[in-house]
């Protein structure tokens, strides 16, 4: 069972860790969590994101915030990923989607086309 | 404009988040979440010391077609709440007081009948807690569960005690607030 001062632990060994971690992320990927990101399936979705960003180390790169609504209600969950002056807008997100964004995106630098917008247009 | 597959939320834990949204958008620095449970009612009241509203908007709340662009404080999120709620023959009451009383708030009562064949089951609450604690890591959450007099309970503030200047929202942190509650529904549930 778990004791609230087990994060006292957790706090030294983070310590370290945290001293390299230098940059705010280059990358910022961001959530739609309105009503409407919400009711599609985006708390799952930015779960994944969170998750596989850190499992593959890229939390000095990356950061995944939330924000309202995006204004495309009808393509939620959206996830748009920043970069630079980029922007990549993914639109229909699932949690399957998510794992491929973070590894052929975020870490290979490749966006996958056909969960963007541009290829979804047609309804 | 809000366009869904479905007109429902399929859990109540979904709407907890999205009401808890509405909190956030009201500048608030802390926001409780409250859950009673007995065999037959759940209880969920959801607080929040943000700017408040004034009578005339709580009035319109349950409109589904009020909406305030410019602000996007509310949509479709408490009339969904509300229905939810009334299907099963509960309720919900929002009563708020607005800036500048010092006393500035919301609070956003609702009372589920589990009885009902319309009752929406609550759902991952653990992850609708550790999503909010993800995306406003500088608001702080209150929440607690009692079913049967048990309760579960996690309080940001006194994780912050015990991490520091360690960001809350880092993925350490946010695994063990997601297992330490979890924790707690199994040992209350054995």
């Amino acid at each position: 069972m778990k004791s609230i001062e087990e994060l006292a632990k957790i706090r030294e060994q983070m310590k370290a860790k945290m001293a390299l971690r230098e940059n705010e992320g280059t990358i910022r990927v961001v959530v739609g969590m309105a009503t409407c990101g919400i009711a599609a399936g985006a708390r799952p979705v930015l779960n994944t994101l969170v998750e596989e960003v850190n499992k593959e180390n890229l939390t000095d790169k990356v950061t995944v915030t939330q924000t309202g609504c995006i204004g495309i209600c009808q393509y939620e969950p959206v996830v748009e990923v920043f970069e630079g002056d980029n922007k990549v807008t993914y639109v229909k997100m699932t949690s399957d989607k998510a794992k491929r964004v973070v590894a052929e995106h975020l870490k290979g630098g490749k966006v996958v086309e056909e969960y963007t917008i541009g290829a979804n247009q047609a309804v | 404009m809000i366009y869904c597959g479905r007109l429902d939320v399929k859990e109540l834990s979904l709407n907890i988040l999205d009401i808890a949204m509405n909190s956030v958008k009201a500048g608030a620095k802390l926001i409780g979440i409250h859950l009673c449970e007995t065999e037959t009612v759940l209880e969920i009241d959801i607080t929040d010391d943000g700017c408040g509203m004034s009578e005339e908007t709580v009035a319109k709340l349950s409109d589904p077609f009020f909406t305030t662009r410019t602000t996007r404080k509310v949509g479709m999120g408490v009339p969904f709440y509300i229905l939810a709620a009334q299907q099963t023959g509960g309720d919900v009451t929002i009563d708020s007081i607005q800036e500048p009383d010092p006393r500035h708030g919301t609070v956003v009562k609702a009372v589920f009948h589990k009885d009902s064949i319309d009752f929406t089951p609550l759902g991952d609450i653990v992850s609708t807690i550790v999503t909010l604690i993800q995306g406003y890591p500088d608001i702080d959450f209150e929440f607690t569960h009692q079913v049967d007099g048990k309760e579960v309970r996690l309080y940001t503030k006194e994780v912050r005690e015990q991490i520091g200047d360690i960001p809350i929202n880092s993925l350490e942190i946010l695994s063990w607030i997601q297992e330490y509650i979890s924790e707690q529904y199994d040992s209350n549930n054995p």
